[in-house]
């Protein structure tokens, strides 16, 4: 079955969530999940007011993706509470702290460089770019730790199509929003604006992933609100947050955990169970929610999709 | 002031504090209140307690010759101990989720990483100290050999700060903290030792100039 477009589906609308999400919090904490649904909402109704902070949306009649794992995938709680967002502290649960107020609507993502029709997208535009699909991924960060997700988004390339990259475009250079005022606790040793970069045609393949979402709704702030790359492939840094621009262009785009150590963070960053963090060793990681740690999987276990892109490649060079 | 640092009771009290991190621990992991990773939670709050120990250790003759309060020796030993136990906690951590109890793969990790070469040094350093925190010991190596094994937990603090400054991936402000402790502590003592020496050596020239004026 494929897709119901919902025509007049905007960005801040459906229903607010914070609720029920506190909710489920609340009775986590009671340790009566198994108790009836009924009993605890109206407990909770009458016992805290609503919040105003970030409330998701919900999105509906999401496509399947061939491109998902059936791997068990960890809670919402979790990788909403467990976060690499220094823009917002660079301790994991900073984010989920200090995120809360962040303005995502208006949103305008700036598409520009070596493309025929460089423009804007508004939010509500990049949500009608294509019918949204839910794309359960295996995500696995640099510090060796790794979660499943379900993603919601379409494959970056309809808009990059859309936008048509000239002949000498070879690469694709994103950008994260950046303001001091909204971040004060911006930090942790790296520059801002984060930036990151693919080689056309990886932003080109369709596993790379325009995400606006996950479990069914609207990203949390700490996920990288309202619209990031997802690129499961490569190390988590690489999946950039909070897009604001996107610029076609000839030259390799530095990015930001290169230029703060360049032997450790590569531009390519595939994950690469052969090729150690000089500090740390790659061939491992532990998923969240796991005590002992699993094998690391060449390409993140994406090999069939993506390996051909690097045929004759020095994967420990181009690291 | 004297009689509570003398009291009994202080010491059982100081004991309970010292406790209280690691039931925090065992409650959260019944509480299964340890975070998305609890494997590292546990890692980080151990190395943490860790390096907290070594500096509330290395803190007591500082703050007894500064204070004027001797007594404060009393708690030595015991936090010095709690230091242990934590490092002993930390490795645990390691040894099991990291390296499913696997000594051989722990060897060839311990070789090959040098964040885990000087945090395995430090905790392989601690192990003589704890052995030989009793009075017993003390007796069989004489005060003065049992003083200078004693200063291995020099070498184990900077060890341990190194093995945390390696480990971050960028923001090294906290390991910067505990190394900016663990540095005022060491240059305490060496500032103490050598005013000690240049007073002993003052003690000497003068004594003569006495009988010059005399």
């Amino acid at each position: 079955m494929l897709i119901r477009k919902a025509p007049d589906l905007t960005y801040a609308d459906i229903t607010p969530k914070s609720v029920y999400a506190d909710r489920r919090k609340f009775l986590r904490a009671m340790g009566i999940v198994g108790a009836t649904v009924a009993a605890g909402k109206s407990l909770f109704d009458l016992a805290l007011p609503p919040q105003t902070v970030f409330a998701a949306t919900q999105f509906t009649g999401l496509a399947k993706s061939p491109f998902s794992t059936t791997e068990k995938q960890n809670s919402l709680n979790d990788v909403s509470h467990y976060n690499n967002f220094y823009e917002f502290g660079s301790e994991k649960s900073d984010p989920a702290k200090n995120a809360q107020n962040f303005k995502t609507s208006p949103w305008t993502v700036s598409v520009e460089g070596d493309v025929k029709t460089p423009r804007k997208f508004s939010m509500e535009e990049i949500l009608k770019l294509a019918p949204l699909e839910e794309r359960i991924y295996r995500h696995r960060c640099v510090e060796r730790w790794s979660i499943v997700v379900p993603w919601i988004g379409f494959s970056f390339n309809v808009l990059a199509k859309l936008v048509e990259p000239t002949p000498k475009a070879r690469y694709v250079a994103f950008e994260t929003f950046f303001d001091r005022r909204q971040m004060p606790h911006a930090g942790g040793g790296i520059d801002f604006p984060y930036v990151e970069g693919l080689r056309l045609d990886e932003a080109m393949n369709p596993l790379a992933l325009l995400s606006v979402g996950m479990y069914g709704e609207t990203l949390p702030p700490q996920d990288g609100a309202p619209v990031r790359m997802i690129i499961p492939w490569k190390y988590g840094y690489k999946s950039i947050k909070s897009l604001v621009k996107i610029r076609f262009q000839e030259k390799e785009p530095p990015t930001t955990w290169n230029r703060y150590s360049s032997e450790e963070y590569g531009f390519y960053s595939n994950v690469n169970p052969n090729v150690d963090h000089p500090r740390w060793s790659q061939s491992k990681e532990r998923r969240l929610g796991e005590i002992f740690m699993r094998s690391t999987v060449m390409f993140n276990g994406y090999g069939d999709q993506v390996a051909g892109m690097y045929n004759g490649m020095d994967l420990k060079k181009y690291h | 002031m004297r009689a509570l640092l003398i009291s009994k009771w202080t010491k059982v009290a100081v004991f309970l504090l010292c406790l209280i991190p690691f039931a925090d621990l065992v409650w959260r992991i019944i509480k299964r209140d340890l975070g998305a990773n609890p494997v590292e939670f546990l890692q980080h709050a151990t190395g943490d307690w860790t390096l907290r120990f070594l500096v509330f250790t290395l803190s007591i003759t500082p703050f007894r010759k500064l204070l004027k309060l001797p007594d404060l020796i009393r708690f030595r030993r015991m936090l010095g101990l709690f230091a242990f136990f934590y490092v002993c906690l930390h490795f645990l951590t390691y040894l099991g989720p990291d390296q499913s109890f696997d000594l051989s793969a722990m060897w060839k990790d311990v070789a090959k990483r040098p964040f885990i070469t000087v945090g395995f040094t430090a905790f392989v350093l601690l192990i003589p100290l704890a052995m030989t925190s009793t009075a017993g010991w003390i007796r069989r190596l004489g005060g003065k050999r049992w003083q200078l094994l004693h200063r291995c937990i020099y070498a184990a603090a900077v060890c341990g700060v190194i093995h945390y400054y390696w480990l971050v991936k960028s923001d090294v402000r906290k390991p910067l903290f505990y190394g900016a402790l663990v540095g005022i502590l060491l240059l305490w003592r060496l500032g103490d030792w050598f005013f000690k020496r240049r007073s002993q050596a003052l003690l000497r020239i003068s004594a003569p100039g006495v009988s010059v004026n005399g």
